[in-house]
């Protein structure tokens, strides 16, 4: 696989771990948060824990759009999927993040809900365009990375004149939840994760530029190196890391060069601003409602807001208070610091959204690595 | 059927199934004359009963029955009638068995197309034939629109073991070799490219195939040492290894470099987030043997053209947890693990 391959050569990444185990200082330790999900997934399908000295620790971050939704806005999804006119399209991963009261789209679904699972917006256009007398909409979640397509499929709605279908916007921004983790690292009284620099998630700096980190380099003195997904991207990135906390620099450098310049798509970044506006503030799971880091439709596309098509009221529900979700999504506990994990909750069984979301920190341990555990154990 | 019931034509260019065709009336017994029996036809069909009899050699009997629901029905290198032909032969298989006879059920859709259902069940009779399988009785219903996808199919078979031939799944023991014939993901993904809401352009046709003849030579080559035979269908070669870790109470290490995929399969499981490890096949087949059975096992499978591409993957392993390990190209390690619920594409 042409440009794939590349970036999956074993020989290399070794040559690569020997540089890191060659660079780390071994009278200090480094703790690197890689922000993203697409990371976490990396690092444990290709088992690259394995290939980095004991000293140079990562910590997995906020980055994966499905774990950060609260438990509040899947409610508001499954009240408007119960509404006999509504059609609601959601990407398949949302299907089983759970509810409050053991409820998901999953279920929802089972008991009689119209819940379809689409691959793109464009699907989610397609079918209000096939039945024109179902109100359909479009479970809209992510990041910088996907809200461009939502801006477009709702300058497509609008092109179409199409009047059945809008958007449960649940988009949210990068730069304000690092904010959080940077100002406000403690939660509940327990301490905030020790952090020395950051791998900057790929392919939302390819939408807002590797500038977007700068003031988190400057203002907190921490490195930044916004990374790709491939695994030696990741393993060069981390060396990257290294290397500038050695030399006492905070900057931010891009490795992934071959996607991401330093002011982004332009053209992305203005049919977002043309469409989408700040809320005022969003719930995060973990996080409580961070300022300024939630998108809704502006005016002009209200006819295609579902929260003000159909009234929907905010519901904000309380996580599972067994549930360790907050504090592994900013990096204070890890996901077998959980008393849920791998008894209560599993895959299957999944209580927190950490557990759903192959990008989820919880999900990527128990699926790629959990045999470590059961190692350390028998070595301790 | 008798011949004794006054034929009037289907009209099988633009005529539809409809409830009168499930109603064990005569225009049930017209579907099953021009459609079935004259795609099938065999000796055993055509008496007309409600079973079939036959004379069994000796040896031990192997029995095994699978429903066919996939969609799209037709795919690149294949249909669901090749597949419920293929899929039931190579159950059969498994066991080290001959497979001799199949028997089909058919849940048919009201108002399925007689173009559709012909082109399934001369695709079916043309997989039997070529395997030297005959289909040999079977049933069939008709139930109303929206109350199935299309057509289903449920095929039975049976077959003959040699009896002193015991392969089975609690049967794989630490340090033996895991075999795998062929190349992985390649009917998973030809199904993928052809659902509506995924359509991608690809030259991967899917691996459906009867893979009996590939394993009386596995058999032949290797009459001691062969303990485990599977064919990894739904849920990949991942689903396969951690249904016989659980089932020998082993594990098994995996080498990521040594499973074959195709370029073609990576890209398109690359583009949609999938991993091939879980990605269905349907012409393949894993075997666990004693390691000094290996070499000579994985010569027998070369030779054959259906396991041309065969190659050694790993190893069954003592651990407690069962779990499948891989150590991954980069020489770090992962588990291999089940399949929670459906694989999905990921997000971004």
């Amino acid at each position: 696989m042409k440009y794939v391959d590349e970036y999956r050569d074993g020989n290399v990444a070794r040559q690569i771990a020997a540089a890191i185990a060659q660079a780390a200082d071994p009278s200090r330790s480094y703790h690197f948060m890689e922000f993203c999900g697409g990371h976490t997934h990396a690092i444990s399908r290709y088992g690259l824990e394995d290939l980095l000295p004991p000293n140079v620790r990562m910590v997995h971050g906020p980055g994966c759009p499905v774990c950060v939704l609260p438990v509040g806005r899947i409610d508001m999804a499954i009240q408007l999927a119960q509404r006999p006119e509504v059609t609601l399209c959601t990407y398949g991963d949302l299907m089983r993040v759970p509810g409050s009261h053991g409820t998901s789209l999953l279920r929802a679904k089972a008991a009689g809900a119209d819940i379809r699972m689409v691959y793109s917006t464009l699907d989610a256009i397609a079918i209000a365009e096939a039945e024109p007398n179902r109100e359909v909409v479009f479970f809209a979640i992510g990041f910088e990375t996907t809200t461009p397509p939502t801006a477009l499929a709702i300058k497509l709605a609008a092109a179409k004149r199409l009047t059945n279908f809008s958007v449960f916007c649940n988009h949210v921004l990068t730069p304000p939840a690092i904010r959080g983790i940077l100002e406000h690292p403690d939660l509940d009284g327990q301490p905030g994760p020790r952090l020395d620099g950051f791998i900057g998630p790929a392919h939302v700096s390819a939408v807002i530029g590797a500038d977007a980190f700068a003031e988190f380099a400057r203002d907190f003195a921490k490195p930044v190196v916004v990374a790709g997904f491939e695994p030696l991207d990741v393993m060069q990135s981390i060396l990257m890391l290294v290397q500038q906390v050695n030399d006492g620099r905070h900057v931010v450098e891009n490795q992934y060069i071959r996607a991401v310049t330093p002011g982004g798509n332009r053209i992305a970044q203005a049919e977002v601003a043309a469409i989408f506006e700040l809320r005022d503030s969003f719930e995060w799971r973990g996080f409580g409602r961070v300022p300024a880091s939630g998108l809704r439709l502006r005016e002009a596309y209200a006819a295609f807001d579902a929260e003000r098509r159909f009234a929907m009221a905010e519901i904000s529900a309380a996580d599972n208070p067994a549930c360790d979700c907050g504090a592994i999504l900013r990096g204070i506990k890890r996901p077998t610091d959980c008393k849920l994990f791998g008894t209560l909750c599993t895959p299957e069984t999944p209580m927190g959204s950490c557990m759903v979301s192959s990008e989820g920190a919880c999900a990527a341990h128990w699926t790629y690595g959990r045999f470590r555990d059961h190692a350390r154990r028998a070595v301790a | 059927m008798s011949d004794r019931i006054r034929r009037r034509k289907l009209d099988l260019a633009h005529g539809r199934v409809d409830l009168s065709h499930g109603a064990g009336g005569r225009a049930m017994a017209h579907l099953i004359s021009e459609i079935f029996h004259a795609a099938f036809d065999n000796p055993m069909l055509r008496a007309g009963n409600d079973q079939a009899a036959f004379e069994v050699a000796a040896g031990r009997m192997v029995m095994t029955t699978d429903g066919y629901v996939v969609s799209p029905l037709f795919f690149p290198g294949g249909d669901i009638g090749s597949l419920a032909v293929h899929g039931t032969i190579n159950d059969v298989a498994m066991a080290g068995a001959r497979p001799l006879y199949l028997s089909a059920g058919f849940i048919i859709e009201e108002g399925f197309a007689f173009a559709d259902l012909k082109r399934i069940a001369d695709s079916m009779a043309a997989a039997s034939r070529a395997a030297g399988v005959p289909i040999v009785t079977g049933d069939t219903k008709v139930v109303e629109r929206r109350k199935a996808d299309g057509v289903f199919i449920t095929t039975t078979g049976v077959g003959i073991a040699p009896r002193d031939l015991v392969l089975s799944a609690e049967q794989a023991r630490p340090g033996d070799k895991v075999l795998l014939s062929g190349f992985i993901g390649d009917h998973g993904v030809a199904v993928m490219s052809q659902r509506q809401n995924l359509a991608f352009e690809t030259s991967i046709q899917s691996d459906s195939a009867a893979l009996h003849e590939l394993v009386a030579a596995m058999v032949a080559a290797v009459p001691q040492g062969l303990r485990v035979m599977r064919d990894p269908t739904r849920g990949g070669l991942a689903a396969t290894l951690n249904e016989l870790a659980q089932q020998s109470a082993v594990g098994f290490r995996l080498d990521e470099d040594a499973v074959p995929v195709r370029p073609e399969v990576a890209a398109a499981c690359e583009l949609l987030g999938l991993d091939p490890l879980y990605v269905a096949n349907e012409g393949k087949l894993v075997a666990v043997a004693a390691p000094e059975a290996a070499d000579a096992l994985l010569a027998a499978m070369r030779a054959h053209p259906l396991g041309r591409d065969a190659a050694i993957i790993g190893e069954v392993i003592d651990d407690d947890h069962h779990f499948v390990q891989m150590t991954t190209a980069f020489g770090g390690g992962r588990i291999v693990d089940w399949l929670a619920g459906e694989q999905l594409p990921r997000i971004c």
